[in-house]
């Protein structure tokens, strides 16, 4: 039988997920997830709709968080700060790529 | 199934105390984390100290490994008898499964505690893994074959290793360090609750010619001193095929060529730029003949490189 091939996603286009995938992909409970929106570390598509959705961009985010909150025994608010470090190593070294690039 | 020391790998005495024990985790887990550590085989050794840190945390799972007895690291060892009633052992037996494995098992026997608790779906989980893809795979897209071995907990608690094979199309244009995701491709569910997501973390090996640059491509354009002061016509590679680039004449190091939409695509959106960066290369050993012609040339010429830098030494 010929396996069937499955396309592997981009997370950067503006597909949407919604918030019980999110906590599902996280893996964190619901009210903790909760707390890092709260914080600003993750950011729903329009925050002030009823039932909140996501760019499929922060389930990486939300795994993230999960990662950072069980390998440093941190609570929601330490992750959140360890998230914005995180997104601003990788943009860091995003640029620097950039750079090398272009200096060859 | 191979011996890991736990209490060796967190550098803790046996008889370490549980804050010791998490003190020691901690202190690794700052060094060595792989979303904060760049340290050589990072992830690894972050592995290897969270698998040993989940094991020595929790006192049930503790007092298990301690049962399994000391052996020297990397031994070959078999579960004494009576660890069996801890652990309902899997139809592979314990040949095929690693030490971490067989704390798999015993967390998901207690986690399926009840019967209650079993006939509840529970979504499969996320599977994680590294592809290494070419240049010229990313440029392209690629169809990519994936073997990986997960976990498998059959109806009595055992668990075992099944191999786990998912054929993916990795889409063109994307970059190193992204990540991407395969819906459905991780573990099965249970009791109706749906799959788990496979995520893939693209790693694009380093060409020798073309570097990335978000979509565009920057490439060397090395010339001779003639061709850069009298202009040229060069064949140059690009990912898609040669191109013949007119080089205008004057052109100076540093500058750059672009070419249009020879960059990487992604997805159905236009494709980046290709930019030759000029580099001006001089021949190291010139014969009497074509040294006579540099000496007549730097007679004549009233050129000057260095006009500011003297302007500036002269103040």
């Amino acid at each position: 039988m010929i396996a069937p091939t499955d396309d592997a996603l981009r997370l950067d286009t503006v597909t949407e997920v919604t918030w019980t995938q999110l906590v599902t992909a996280s893996g964190l409970p619901e009210g903790e997830l909760r707390e890092l929106v709260q914080y600003g570390a993750l950011v729903p598509t329009d925050p002030a709709a009823p039932t909140w959705t996501f760019e499929s961009r922060w389930l990486v985010v939300a795994r993230t968080a999960s990662r950072l909150r069980r390998d440093f025994e941190l609570d929601p608010h330490g992750v959140s700060v360890l998230l914005s470090y995180v997104e601003r190593i990788e943009r860091l070294e995003a640029e620097l790529r950039s750079l090398r690039a272009r200096l060859g | 199934m191979k011996y890991k020391d736990y209490y060796e790998i967190l550098g803790v005495k046996r008889d370490a105390g549980a804050d010791e024990i998490k003190t020691a985790y901690r202190r690794l887990a700052r060094k060595y984390h792989p979303d904060v550590s760049k340290e050589k085989d990072a992830e690894e050794k972050f592995k290897e100290m969270a698998e040993a840190y989940e094991a020595l945390k929790d006192p049930e799972k503790r007092a298990a490994y301690d049962q399994l007895g000391r052996h020297d690291p990397g031994q070959e060892f078999r579960p004494p008898p009576d660890w069996g009633q801890h652990f309902a052992q899997g139809q592979g037996g314990f040949d095929d499964i690693d030490l971490s494995d067989l704390f798999a098992g015993l967390a998901g026997q207690r986690g399926r505690g009840g019967a209650r608790r079993s006939d509840r779906p529970m979504p499969g989980s996320d599977y994680e893994a590294v592809v290494r893809i070419s240049f010229h795979q990313a440029f392209n897209g690629a169809e990519v074959d994936l073997e990986l071995s997960a976990l498998e907990w059959d109806a009595d608690g055992g668990v075992r290793r099944v191999p786990h094979r998912v054929k993916t199309r990795i889409p063109r244009g994307v970059t190193d360090g992204e990540k991407l995701r395969v819906p459905g491709k991780g573990g099965r569910g249970r009791n109706g609750g749906p799959d788990g997501d496979l995520y893939l973390d693209i790693e694009v090996q380093v060409h020798p010619l073309y570097r990335i640059s978000g979509q565009d491509l920057y490439v060397d354009l090395p010339l001779a001193p003639w061709e850069a002061v009298l202009g040229t016509s060069v064949n140059l590679p690009t990912p898609a095929g040669p191109v013949t680039l007119k080089v205008p004449a004057g052109s100076r190091a540093g500058q750059q060529m672009r070419l249009a939409g020879r960059g990487m695509a992604r997805g159905s959106g236009a494709a980046g730029n290709l930019l030759a960066i000029v580099r001006i290369e001089v021949p190291t050993v010139v014969d009497d003949g074509q040294r006579k012609l540099y000496e007549e040339l730097s007679a004549v010429s009233n050129f000057n490189p260095r006009a500011q830098l003297d302007q500036e030494a002269a103040r």
